[in-house]
């Protein structure tokens, strides 16, 4: 039958729209190829995105122009520098003047060949984008430009600073500390809670009306829009409890509540993956329930445990509708140092920084999603790796 | 036998006193639904007893601040409904197409590899995603429109549409993954062994039984793009928009409720609390929408008895 697969005509399985069939099959394929190329390149294109606009925020640009510290400059620090440059340099780093002294005494009664920051303008001419600045004063730094006196440093305010009305003077660090606070409340309420939930449904409930309600409500709880808890803060938390608005204690509660259903859930999964032998010999034993549960079930489940927590931890930090309701928005230039104060977080601060007109907030909110990305990216990785490493195949 | 004995005395105290800490563990979870429902529901009553709640859902005029304003929601759920129908319409083939390969034609070795990138995109903050939208989307399709000599606006419902649909892709795509690999094989093999083609077989065979799931899944990133708040806020507008053009600015239900909170106003005013009639509409029609995708799911569980999902 050497010309069987050869004839078509003397095939009688042979279906003559079986070319067509091939096609569609073949189109389907390719359309399905093309949906995931799509997903991917989007995510590449973004990223990428992103660094383009942020990386240039992790430089700044610095001119060398000779600074006199006198008493009169530091009660007037505009007069510390040549006219000029006045036009120039920054605001911030002017004001800042007295600050440097205090701190170096020595200083008082001499001139400086010092690196000062430009301000955002110029700082923007230099790095090749949108810019304001008059025709002299460009002259003046195309002049510097070429003795070599103007470069651009690293940009330590980025990461020392709080926010700011001055682009070139403004960081992320008190939206940093912000966060910290605020997910701190979060994880003291949520994890507890939430794995004890966990624990009773899993191993203590009997499977009757109010078990399913809870049950229900978890899952209805999961998928309530973020805002709405926003609603709840403030009604709730601020209105009736009277707690102080834009703090971390109301931020950290309320991003507590969203990150329950989180923990709940994961950490059922894994006190459900814990084998029933487990507890049985702990029984076999002599051994309480509760005895049983605390020291034999949790310890198992705990890897897992953690997983769901540090998800839930991730997603809790890059929530930003319920905490501009409850006004985790306002303008913070110092990092909070109670859970009490004014705060803002990470996310609330790109938002802020956003909406700003200034060019060089741009990069600067690009160079936020970039730090909170990375921050993300490894938490999910860590949970991932834990996940791996403590897997038990029972 | 003695130790054992003296250990165990208070066991039967301390045992009670534990599940009772668990119960009320359990309680918060309950206590936290109701407190976002009655919260919401008295201050929307405190709304409704100023203002006519047939106009709020029949009127077309939204017009907060003034002396005689007007609280008409018609516009602002046309806006919602326009924004989030575009979103659908991106995320709904991309994430389908997206699963569909995942779970069907790529090998385990790729599956590995790509399902974790789309978990990166399920995982960057909303509020990154409205930056995106508003700096680098938005003007490319103003200058794309401007080219072909078509007015666009800045705050478009197309662009927030756009990286909403995108954002929507992953909610979509893993909760579909994960209902057609739990198709059973052996349709598959009967399907290809009666001589079906591997489209044939996916398109009218594994398809149609997971549809329960991926309905479900559709209606989950539905209630997401209804909910999502910080994309349409950093990239479409504030005013009520009564149009079929989404070229055109729009503005959403999330939109508003953020307007009408950030500010100054006074808490009992009628412009402050037509937040929470909103935020009652939302908190509605999402409870909804989710409690029929959970009882899809179940009957789709329950028919190939799966317990993964």
């Amino acid at each position: 039958m050497s010309n069987y697969s050869g004839s078509q005509a003397s095939n009688p399985f042979y279906d003559p729209s079986l070319n067509k069939r091939h096609f569609k099959a073949k189109a389907f394929k390719s359309f399905s190829i093309a949906a995931i190329i799509f997903s991917i390149s989007f995510l590449i294109f973004f990223l990428g995105d992103m660094v383009y606009k942020g990386l240039p925020a992790f430089q700044q640009s610095y001119i060398q122009i000779e600074v006199t510290y006198t008493e009169k400059t530091i009660a007037f620090t505009r007069k510390a520098i040549d006219r000029k440059y006045r036009k120039v340099v920054s605001r911030a780093w002017l004001r800042d003047i007295p600050k440097r002294v205090k701190a170096n005494p020595e200083l008082l009664g001499t001139t400086q060949m010092t690196w000062v920051l430009l301000n955002h303008q110029v700082d923007q001419y230099l790095k090749g984008h949108y810019y304001k600045v008059k025709a002299k004063d460009l002259k003046l730094i195309q002049a510097m430009q070429e003795q070599g006196k103007i470069e651009l440093h690293f940009n330590k305010i980025f990461f020392t600073h709080g926010d700011s009305k001055i682009p070139e003077n403004s960081g992320f660090k008190s939206a940093v500390v912000g966060s910290i606070l605020t997910l701190l409340v979060t994880m003291v309420v949520a994890f507890p809670l939430g794995v004890m939930t966990a624990v009773y449904l899993e191993e203590f409930a009997e499977d009757n009306r109010w078990t399913q309600l809870v049950e229900v409500n978890i899952n209805n709880l999961a998928a309530i829009p973020s805002i709405l808890f926003g609603l709840l803060g403030l009604a709730v938390f601020i209105a009736l409890f009277g707690m102080p608005r834009s703090s971390p204690l109301v931020g950290g509660l309320t991003l507590a509540l969203m990150t329950l259903p989180i923990i709940i859930v994961s950490a059922r999964a894994a006190l459900r993956s814990v084998p029933d032998s487990i507890r049985q010999a702990g029984y076999g034993l002599g051994l309480t329930k509760v005895q049983v549960v605390q020291d034999h079930v949790l310890p198992l489940a705990f890897p897992g445990i953690m997983t769901g927590s540090i998800i839930g931890l991730s997603q809790a930090m890059g929530e930003t509708a319920p905490l501009i309701i409850i006004g985790m928005i306002a303008f913070i230039p110092d990092a909070p140092s109670s859970i009490f104060e004014s705060a803002t977080v990470m996310p609330a601060q790109l938002f802020t920084w956003a909406g700003m007109p200034e060019r060089a907030y741009v990069e600067r909110t690009a160079a936020g999603i970039m730090l909170l990305i990375s921050v993300l990216i490894s938490l999910n990785t860590l949970a991932i790796y834990l996940r791996k490493r403590f897997e038990v195949k029972w | 036998m003695k130790p054992f004995a003296l250990k165990n005395r208070h066991h039967g105290l301390k045992e009670q006193i534990i599940h009772f800490c668990l119960i009320s563990a359990a309680t918060v979870s309950i206590l936290t639904t109701f407190g976002v429902l009655f919260s919401i529901l008295f201050e929307a009553i405190e709304f409704f007893q100023m203002r006519s709640f047939w106009y709020f859902i029949t009127g077309t005029e939204w017009s907060p601040g003034v002396d005689d304003s007007k609280f008409g929601a018609v516009p602002i759920f046309a806006g919602t409904f326009m924004i989030t129908l575009i979103a659908m319409a991106v995320a709904v083939p991309i994430g389908l197409g997206s699963a569909i390969f995942l779970s069907e034609y790529a090998s385990d070795f790729l599956r590995d590899k790509l399902k974790p990138l789309l978990e990166i995109l399920a995982g960057i903050p909303t509020v990154v995603y409205g930056f995106f939208a508003a700096i680098t989307v938005a003007p490319a399709i103003v200058n794309f429109f401007d080219s072909l000599g078509i007015h666009a606006s800045f705050n478009s419902a197309l662009a927030s549409g756009i990286v909403m649909g995108i954002m929507i892709i992953p909610v979509i795509s893993s909760l579909s993954d994960d209902v057609i690999r739990a198709v059973p094989d052996s349709q598959r093999k009967a399907s290809l062994a009666l001589g079906m083609t591997q489209g044939e077989t996916i398109s009218s065979i594994v398809l149609p039984s997971a549809l329960p799931g991926i309905i479900s899944a559709i209606i989950l990133g539905l209630s997401k793009a209804l909910g999502e708040t910080m994309i349409v806020v950093m990239a479409a507008g504030l005013r009520p928009n009564l149009s079929w053009n989404p070229l055109e600015d729009m503005t959403t239900v999330t939109v508003r409720i953020v307007d009408a909170l950030v500010g100054d106003n006074e808490f009992n005013s009628p412009d402050t609390l037509s937040a929470f009639a909103l935020g009652l509409v939302l908190f509605v029609v999402t409870l909804i929408l989710n409690i029929i995708s959970i009882s899809l799911i179940r009957k789709f569980k329950e028919k190939y008895k799966v317990n993964t999902l």
